[in-house]
């Protein structure tokens, strides 16, 4: 993979098959970034597991605080690292001994490690580096569009309404056979 | 389109960018949302948007979706992360420079830009302690020399307004770049169909799209482009960026929303508080009007390049600047910034003076005589007599405003039946 320029194809993919994501360096403090990522995937029906030693064992918007990735007692679809780069390696080293393992590693916005990627692609696990899966939800279901904000995608198909309100958009077409 | 991975070409973007079939009803046309308030979905879902956690609509002075349309159209068509629309080019530029800049902060400008850019920078900007620092586009050195601890700021235009002054962007972006400061480049008179100064170093791209984006002289509005090229955070320069928002229970927003930051300090903080918000009726026609922006320019370009050049040999004619000819001062900076041509904006000087003038803009009958440019038809103004008319005539010449002086800006009618107006005016 180009970890410089992803193909939204790739992206959509991921986004599209991810049920349960375990977010390690989890902030339960609400104006931070991992808070916002927190939150709009639960609202999206996401299974969200925040991770972060300082706070176990606590409760945020119902859900617990683990305090590493093996404590976790079901098996995670994607780890996102709220970490910095240099601390990588050690959270992919712990998602390499979960078992089932995930089917991707994502690192946030400015957080990259080619040689931690490289080891996770080695056991199959797919990588995505220095994005918000946040920004690319809202990015390629034209939600971030309303924010005037330059999606780079086009479509002449009408977008995919998701249940529950008018102002929550899915990343197919309107008509696709819902996901179950 | 997004998963063939190509990536669409600017007549492509022009049409298609912003504007996918209406989600709720299906229609291809973009709606127009005359709408002042959007109802949320439950109590939760109110206060994520209002926290800035979920993307949506509140309130029309915040946001509103046709609006959006425009805003993404104009931002892929520039290049940018994200755009920000607004109710004039004018507010464009006083939501920019309140975000960057606290009272006692100073700017750098070229000095030769749009006369209401002059004007607002030297009186509303002054009262508001943001002081502006004038250089001179013709010796780049004098921006260097400008650069003072107080600097946040270096603005230029592409092609200024009205005597076709092409600016040297890149050489501009190098020092702004080395003062750590972001370049903000007015891009109204090119459009991004003639260039696009994102790919020459600007980090941040104005227009006034009351003149070419809109096209068709029905509708006042401006546009904010973010390039997400600055670092907000590396200097701690900007505090609307990069310090805590307490109305935004402290999120930081350079860190919150990375490379289109400035676009939504810009909307959450800027808009917001001052209010200038667009019409979504003036959105739609604008968004409109992009849709036909590439053939609308290439055809102002080459009716203006073919005016210019009957102008230049006319017996009545003293002098025509336009950088599309090839003795202009500004010809080889035109060929690197807008090769496929220099707009629809000229000056002329007439043999006859005043006289010669005011006869020009009183004979003409296909040129309107009015306050504008970029519009589909033919505009004419006589400075001298109308907008300079208050000015000694050393204030008007200085100005480029001379009694001499008449400006043109070329419509997309048939170039022979504009050359025979002109014919007939300058008789």
């Amino acid at each position: 993979m180009n970890h410089d320029a992803y193909p939204d194809s790739y992206i959509r993919g991921i986004l599209n098959t991810v049920k349960t994501i375990a977010m390690v360096g989890f902030s339960p403090n609400t104006s931070r970034p991992s808070y916002f990522v927190f939150k709009y995937f639960l609202e999206r029906g996401t299974r969200v597991i925040p991770v972060n030693p300082g706070h176990a064992g606590k409760e945020i918007l119902g859900e617990r605080i683990y305090g590493k990735l093996a404590d976790i007692p079901e098996p995670v679809d994607m780890v996102d690292i709220f970490r910095a780069s240099e601390f990588v390696p050690g959270v992919v080293q712990e998602a390499l001994a979960l078992k089932p393992l995930p089917q991707v590693i994502w690192m946030q916005l400015e957080i990259r490690n080619d040689a931690a990627a490289a080891m996770a692609e080695a056991a199959g696990i797919k990588v995505v580096m220095n994005r918000c899966p946040k920004i690319e939800y809202g990015r390629l279901s034209s939600e971030i569009s309303w924010m005037g904000i330059n999606s780079r995608t086009l479509s002449s198909k009408r977008g995919q309404i998701l249940p529950g309100g008018v102002q929550r958009m899915g990343l197919g077409n309107a008509g696709d056979k819902k996901n179950d | 389109m997004a998963d063939a991975e190509r990536t669409p070409g600017f007549n492509t973007l022009a049409v298609h960018a912003g504007a996918k079939p209406d989600p709720t009803t299906g229609a291809r046309a973009t709606p127009i949302y005359q709408t002042t308030s959007f109802v949320f979905d439950d109590v939760e879902h109110a206060a994520s948007l209002f926290g800035l956690q979920a993307f949506g609509n509140i309130y029309t002075r915040i946001g509103n979706p046709t609006c959006a349309v425009l805003e993404e159209r104009v931002a892929a068509l520039e290049g940018g992360t994200a755009g920000l629309a607004v109710a004039s080019g004018h507010a464009a530029q006083l939501i920019v420079m309140q975000t960057l800049l606290m009272p006692g902060d100073e700017f750098i400008a070229s000095k030769k830009l749009y006369g209401g850019s002059i004007n607002q920078f030297n009186n509303a900007f002054k009262s508001f302690g943001w002081n502006v620092v004038w250089a001179d586009p013709d010796d780049i050195g004098s921006f260097e020399r400008a650069v003072s601890p107080k600097t946040k700021a270096v603005f230029i235009e592409s092609i200024a307004n009205p005597g076709g002054v092409i600016t040297d962007i890149e050489a501009v972006a190098t020092i702004a770049r080395k003062a750590g400061v972001p370049l903000i480049v007015d891009n109204t008179l090119a459009t991004p169909y003639l260039c696009k100064p994102i790919d020459f170093g600007a980090d941040i791209v104005v227009h006034s799209l009351t003149k070419f984006l809109g096209g068709h002289g029905n509708s006042i509005g401006g546009m904010i482009v973010d390039a997400g090229t600055f670092n907000w955070s590396r200097d701690k320069k900007y505090p609307m960026l990069c310090e805590p928002r307490a109305e935004y229970s402290g999120i930081v927003l350079h860190e919150t929303f990375g490379n289109f930051s400035f676009a939504i300090a810009c909307r959450v903080l800027g808009l917001r508080d001052l209010g200038p918000a667009l019409s979504p009726f003036n959105a739609f026609l604008i968004a409109t009007g992009i849709e036909t922006l590439p053939l609308r320019m290439q055809r102002h370009s080459d009716n203006a390049l073919a005016v210019a050049q009957w102008l230049s040999t006319h017996p009545r004619v003293a002098w025509v600047s336009y950088p599309g000819l090839p003795g202009d001062k500004y010809h080889a900076l035109a060929q690197k910034y807008v090769p496929k041509g220099c707009g629809a904006v000229m000056t002329v000087g007439l043999k006859g003076g005043y006289d010669a003038g005011v006869k020009l803009v009183s004979n003409v009958k296909l040129f309107s005589h009015l306050a504008n440019i970029g519009d589909t038809k033919s505009l004419i103004i006589h400075p001298a007599s109308t907008t300079h008319k208050q000015l000694t005539d050393a204030q008007k010449t200085q100005a480029g405003a001379g009694p001499d002086v008449v400006r043109l800006s070329i419509g997309i009618e048939d170039k022979d039946d504009i050359i025979a107006d002109l014919e007939l005016g300058l008789k």
